[in-house]
């Protein structure tokens, strides 16, 4: 009666995540924005029957499609529920039954589906929403995370995120937000509210140390299969949508090198290049020649022109520093950051220009504040006036970073340079 | 040996899991399955599609349930090869739902041979 040993059946990573962002759009579109929570519960509904049938049979030879079939069924089963063609007559009744229907099935073909996903970041990256509650919803709503991977990726605790997950949806209904694609001038201001969710999605899990190497890759995935999904759509295929791609793959590019086995952190000018991921710099280069198609250069243009030009350097040694330099005022006319002006000492600082680097740095409006509050304001300060052999400061600033930072990969590669100001 | 069978009802937690959590579980109950046939103590096994009717007494009522009413719903069943109901009981501790609230009953299976 048993069958021989084989290997158990496997589907494809985060097929669920996935397929459950296609599966809220398309039902979203179908019961409106107000019956945002009767889509969660259909989709729900469809995995315990998948978790069910496939674990006691066998995995359908399509499982996304089998998925789509399902939701599809339970939604027109709500509607027939709902409709009172009774009141009617039976020719009307029919012929109204009978449109809905179709209207539904076109719905779930998959151009449309694609078009639903679009409508739904565009909704949950609303611009009168707060940008904490922006992010929140995408990763529940688009991307498919649970309230404790959203806590986890996000640092925070469930309960802050069910908060921003209610008050996001309840701006929503309260507003009447309608599925929809911005057209015309409401466009392009829509679309940098999306960029600047991505973007944020990216630099969670890109930066931040503070949280589990797998959930952070997850995030940096999501944020380029989001904005992957957005240039291939008739809308936004604009040059900021390539260039912000083209960003996130350089980044990605130099995932794996960043951290060692230890779990400690990798500076650039240490990191094997041979073990960048060649295929996403490739891709980088790819959508940032696409990029260039138009008169407007971004802040991703700039930021990803960055990025190519560390790609581009076979060594640290060989990076071009005029150039980078360059690079930076540029940012710097559109993003006049305190951060921007940091990375742009460093790059002085290469140039030989570590006096004027520290300068720009202390002169910064605020940076008392910055200092007390920021590490890596204190970090690279103590880096630049190790630098410029001036032990007294860089030991200042080193032990302030120290106090500071959240990360323990940060405090023990600060702890490495106060040990070499001893020696 | 002898045969087992497992009843199983869903877990409670099962509606609150993310999607990828709800694949995580699927996966282990694929690699539960694979293991038990592997060892070749599967016998059969199936899935029940929620809701139903139950029919009682000697009027033969129909009633919705207990299913409407109960939380813990009879999700699917395995019948199993085992020694003893010890063993049996050891074995259904490997269930995937048991971490999300779910229930195993183990019961032994009534042989007739000796008729």
């Amino acid at each position: 009666m048993a069958s021989a040993p084989s290997s158990p059946q496997q589907i494809v990573d985060h097929l669920f995540r996935h397929e459950s962002g296609k599966m809220i759009a398309v039902l979203t579109r179908i019961f409106g924005m107000h019956n945002l929570s009767l889509a969660e519960d259909v989709v729900q509904e469809a995995f315990l029957k998948a978790v069910q049938s496939w674990s006691f049979h066998k995995i359908p030879d399509n499982p996304a499609a089998w998925l789509m079939t399902v939701a599809r069924n339970k939604a027109l089963d709500i509607i027939r529920r709902q409709q009172h063609f009774q009141d009617l007559s039976g020719e009307l009744a029919y012929h109204l039954q009978h449109t809905t229907e179709s209207t539904v099935r076109q719905l779930f073909l998959d151009t449309e589906i694609t078009d639903s996903q679009l409508r739904m970041i565009f909704a949950c990256c609303h611009p009168s929403l707060k940008e904490e509650d922006q992010v929140a919803l995408t990763l529940k709503t688009v991307s498919g995370f649970g309230p404790a991977e959203i806590a986890r990726a996000l640092v925070t605790n469930e309960a802050v995120i069910q908060k921003r997950l209610y008050r996001a949806k309840q701006f929503l209904k309260d507003h009447t937000i309608q599925l929809e694609i911005p057209s015309g001038q409401e466009l392009i201001p829509r679309l940098e509210t999306v960029y600047t969710v991505l973007y944020l999605l990216f630099n969670e899990g890109y930066n931040s140390l503070k949280t589990d190497e797998l959930i952070r890759r997850d995030l940096c995935m999501e944020a380029m299969r989001l904005c992957l999904l957005l240039s291939e759509h008739k809308v936004g295929k604009q040059p900021a949508t390539y260039a912000l791609l083209s960003l996130m793959c350089l980044q990605a590019s130099r995932f794996d090198s960043r951290i060692d086995n230890n779990n400690a952190i990798v500076l650039l000018q240490h990191q094997d290049r041979s073990a960048w991921n060649k295929d996403l710099i490739n891709m980088g280069y790819h959508y940032l020649s696409q990029s260039s198609n138009g008169e407007q250069i971004t802040v991703y243009h700039i930021e990803s022109a960055i990025a190519a030009e560390h790609c581009l350097a076979p060594a640290f040694a060989d990076t071009n520093w005029e150039r980078m330099l360059l690079l930076y005022n540029l940012l710097l006319e559109r993003k006049p950051m305190p951060v921007v002006w940091l990375n742009r000492a460093i790059v002085r600082a290469q140039l030989g220009e570590t006096t004027a680097a520290i300068r720009d740095i202390l002169q910064l409006p605020d940076i008392e504040k910055l200092l007390a509050t920021h590490y890596i304001y204190s970090a690279v300060l103590g880096d630049l006036y190790l630098q410029a052999s001036d032990s007294l400061h860089a030991r200042k600033y080193l032990m302030q970073a120290h106090t500071l930072t959240p990360s323990q990969a940060e405090r023990q590669l600060i702890q490495d340079k106060l040990r070499s100001l001893d020696n | 040996m002898k045969d087992f069978m497992f009843i199983f009802s869903n877990g409670s937690s099962a509606g609150n899991l993310s999607p990828d959590e709800m694949q995580d579980n699927m996966q282990q109950w694929f690699a539960w399955i694979e293991k038990l046939k592997a060892k070749n103590i599967y016998v059969a096994g199936e899935a029940l599609i929620p809701g139903g009717k139950t029919v009682s007494g000697p009027k033969a009522l129909v009633t919705d349930g207990p299913f409407a009413e109960s939380k813990e719903v009879v999700g699917g069943f395995f019948i199993i090869k085992a020694d003893s109901m010890e063993e049996a009981t050891e074995i259904a501790k490997d269930c995937p739902d048991l971490p999300i609230n779910g229930t195993v009953e183990v019961r032994e299976v009534m042989k007739f041979d000796g008729m």
